[in-house]
């Protein structure tokens, strides 16, 4: 092996054709429903479902490049709209249910998938959640509210859709009693009551979900139902271990969406400058560095920053390594460098940066959940700071 | 294929240069810098690593492997034991890799040998004017032809001036285009006055006048080519990015290390999240800047011009560098104030980044 940044053929091609897709389907449609909140983009959604799921066409000859290729694809998206990217149908966020619940059909309408994790009392302590899941009969029966439902109103509503909720089969457990449930949509029980209304991503549903004595088979129980008693961080529990093992592969995944609007910014940026007749000297002497420039510089840096740690973070994936630290460090870094690109480049466009006349105004409202979905800023440097120092959850806390 | 993993090749020369860096630099670098003065002994031992004569002239003794990301890595790992030592044990390679790449073979034939010889032989590159305009790519320094000779006027600073070298690389204005000229130390009209500076206190360094210095037209790097000073900038700038981070992960490590031992309200202060967040941040912004380093050095490997690049990862590298070691500074608290703990040297030695330039090459 040798350190090498050359993307291979794949990876060109896949970036190509979603650049493509983002500059035609995406961008047109973008200020449309950042302004009709909650509408269902409905060209975007049976286009991506006819065309962009499948991806680009794959020469096997050449070797494709995992993670990092995925990190690629979701920039190049996330370019073309973070939002409506969100929106797209796609079970991913089911994760691991997918296979389990059988749910998901190759042909058919669009399908969306949903994770139900957090509740009003419980967000990055998600050991902390409430909902409860009891066994009846031969059913779980699920009672609770869930909030920040992504893709909540696709999963919960639409056929074929399905939410894995998280719930606990006994609360003195712990961790140890918190389990994921499969539920179908419009299974009777489950009622959607409400669409936040957010700073950005408006295309994107957040849903909140109730359960009122929502009953499941049994099966629809991911994993196993026995439950450890003892401090799952040193027995090394399964089932809330491995649900906080997902965020190893999404926060890279997350990343990579901050870079795309990051990136996004700052390629507006640059065209704005050069209709002024401002070109970004990179060999001028450092005190002929106009602030503008000296911002620009340091923005593009911090973004290459970002993306060179996500990169890892995913190659990382690709070898078999454990990635917990630098998933994390590419999490952290991506969502603050990109809300601080984002902030800044409505700042250097002065009044037009602030116009909805461009996207540089929805872009930093778009930025901003980043640093906060998939682990907020301080989780991330919570779970570095401990790798780092070698300290378990219970010593730093 | 994205790859971030070295070559075992490289990886080996990693882990002799870390392992030297930890045993024989880091045990150093307290003394030397309150004395103001290089142990010999680890220029000598660092020498007979072979260290900077790898990337030298096959054809004239050295190991031929011109790869920056070797460089890079070497680089960091020297800077993590001491930045004035690591300076000055790479120093060879200020007149060695411009001769390697541009050199006639007069000037190879006449440079390089010393550098690969039995002891050590320092380089020296004068490049820095002491002036805030100072514009790497346009120096004022100026280099005119007088009858068969080059005429150079000018004055620098921060050239490194280790006892046992004796030319100097001074980049100089030749008409509109930047160039090279080998200078022997002794000419005469060449004045060295040694400086004292915020850091670097072991490392030799003097600011030159340069009053009429004579040489001849075969002093001019590369001959009637000349050379590609821009070239040798990027090549500076990623390597001194290079040892930037190095010196933020040791003063990241002595940070985090004291946290862990250091009590204060019957806990260590490394479980308080004030402090452990910054520990945390500085991990992920050290991480950050090494790859950006990486990136430009691969870029340069592979051919491409790197000077954007270059600027990204220098201007990074030094942003961290200053920041990590202020945080050091601040996680030691009264401690990392006096002179007897590392960090309050680090941090004086990391103020620097913003305006050396090019001290090293790669």
């Amino acid at each position: 092996m040798a350190i090498s940044f050359e993307l291979t053929d794949n990876s060109r091609c896949a970036r190509d054709f979603y650049r493509k897709m983002a500059v035609e389907q995406m961008r047109p449609i973008a200020r449309r429903y950042d302004v009709e909140e909650h509408a269902l983009p409905t060209e975007w959604v049976d286009y991506y479902w006819e065309h962009g799921r499948k991806g680009p066409p794959t020469d096997f000859s050449t070797p494709a490049d995992g993670m990092v290729q995925v990190c690629i694809q979701v920039e190049e998206l996330c370019w073309g709209d973070a939002a409506l990217y969100l929106r797209m149908p796609t079970a991913s966020l089911g994760g691991a249910a997918v296979g389990s619940a059988g749910t998901f059909k190759g042909d058919g309408p669009p399908i969306w998938g949903a994770m139900a994790i957090t509740e009003p009392g419980a967000g990055s302590d998600t050991a902390a959640i409430q909902t409860t899941a009891d066994f009846d009969g031969d059913e779980w029966v699920l009672n609770g509210t869930k909030i920040f439902c992504t893709n909540g109103e696709g999963a919960s509503q639409f056929e074929g859709g399905f939410v894995v909720v998280w719930a606990t089969v006994d609360k003195s457990a712990g961790r140890g009693g918190i389990k994921s449930f499969v539920v179908p949509a419009k299974t009777p029980g489950m009622k959607l009551v409400g669409l936040e209304k957010k700073l950005g991503i408006r295309a994107s549903d957040t849903a909140t979900l109730l359960f009122e004595n929502c009953r499941v088979p049994a099966d629809h129980l991911l994993g196993s139902a026995k439950v450890r008693k003892k401090d799952p961080s040193k027995t090394g529990d399964k089932g809330f271990k491995g649900a906080m093992a997902t965020f190893d592969a999404s926060r890279p995944i997350v990343a990579a969406m901050a870079i795309g609007i990051g990136r996004a910014s700052l390629d507006l940026c640059r065209d704005e400058l050069e209709k002024q007749g401002i070109r970004i000297r990179y060999d001028a002497p450092r005190c002929d560095l106009t602030v503008i420039e000296r911002d620009f510089i340091d923005m593009e840096a911090e973004l290459q920053a970002a993306r060179l740690l996500t990169w890892r973070a995913a190659w990382m994936m690709n070898h078999g390594k454990p990635n917990n630290l630098e998933a994390s460090m590419s999490k952290a870094k991506a969502g603050l460098a990109v809300t601080k690109i984002t902030q800044k480049v409505v700042e250097l466009l002065g009044p037009i940066g602030y116009s909805q006349k461009l996207l540089a105004e929805k872009w930093m409202r778009d930025a901003k959940v980043n640093d906060i979905y998939e682990g907020t800023q301080q989780i991330n440097q919570l779970i570095v700071a401990r790798r780092v120092l070698d300290y378990s959850s219970s010593m730093l806390r | 294929m994205i790859e971030f993993e070295p070559t075992e090749e490289q990886q080996l020369i990693v882990d002799t240069v870390r392992q030297f860096a930890a045993n024989e630099i880091r045990p150093q670098a307290h003394d030397a810098a309150e004395s103001r003065k290089l142990p010999e002994n680890v220029l000598a031992q660092a020498h007979e690593l072979g260290l900077v004569a790898l990337g030298l002239d096959e054809a004239h003794g050295g190991g031929g492997d011109r790869s920056a990301v070797t460089g890079v890595l070497i680089a960091e790992e020297l800077a993590y034991g001491d930045l004035a030592i690591a300076l000055a044990i790479l120093s060879p390679s200020l007149t060695g890799l411009p001769v390697t790449e541009f050199g006639t073979d007069p000037q190879k034939a006449e440079i390089l040998p010393a550098l690969v010889g039995p002891s050590f032989c320092a380089g020296s590159l004068a490049l820095i004017e002491p002036d805030f305009r100072f514009d790497p790519f346009r120096p004022t320094t100026r280099a005119a032809l007088d009858g068969g000779d080059y005429t150079l006027r000018g004055h620098k600073c921060f050239v490194p001036w280790l006892d046992s070298g004796d030319h100097v690389l001074v980049i100089a204005m030749e008409d509109d285009d930047p160039q090279a000229f080998l200078v022997p130390r002794n000419t005469k009209g060449l004045a060295a006055t040694p400086e004292r500076n915020l850091g670097l206190d072991a490392l030799p360094t003097v600011e030159i006048e340069l009053d009429d210095v004579r040489v001849p037209a075969s002093a001019r790097l590369g001959g009637d080519a000349g050379c590609d000073v821009h070239s040798i900038i990027d090549r500076g700038r990623i390597a001194l990015a290079a040892t930037a981070v190095g010196v933020s992960r040791a003063a990241f490590e002595i940070a985090r290390d004291y946290a862990k031992e250091r009590e204060a309200f019957g806990a260590p202060i490394a479980t308080k999240q004030a402090i452990a967040f910054k520990i945390a941040d500085m991990a992920i912004e050290i991480d950050a800047a090494r790859l950006l380093v990486w990136e430009a050095a691969w870029l340069l490997d592979s051919g491409a011009k790197a000077t954007r690049e270059a600027v990204l990862a220098s201007r990074q590298a030094a942003q961290v560098a200053l920041v990590v070691t202020d945080g050091a500074v601040q996680v030691l608290g009264g401690y990392g104030y006096i002179r007897d703990y590392l960090p309050e040297m680090l941090h004086r030695n990391a103020c620097g980044y913003t305006n050396f330039e090019t001290l090293t090459l790669i």
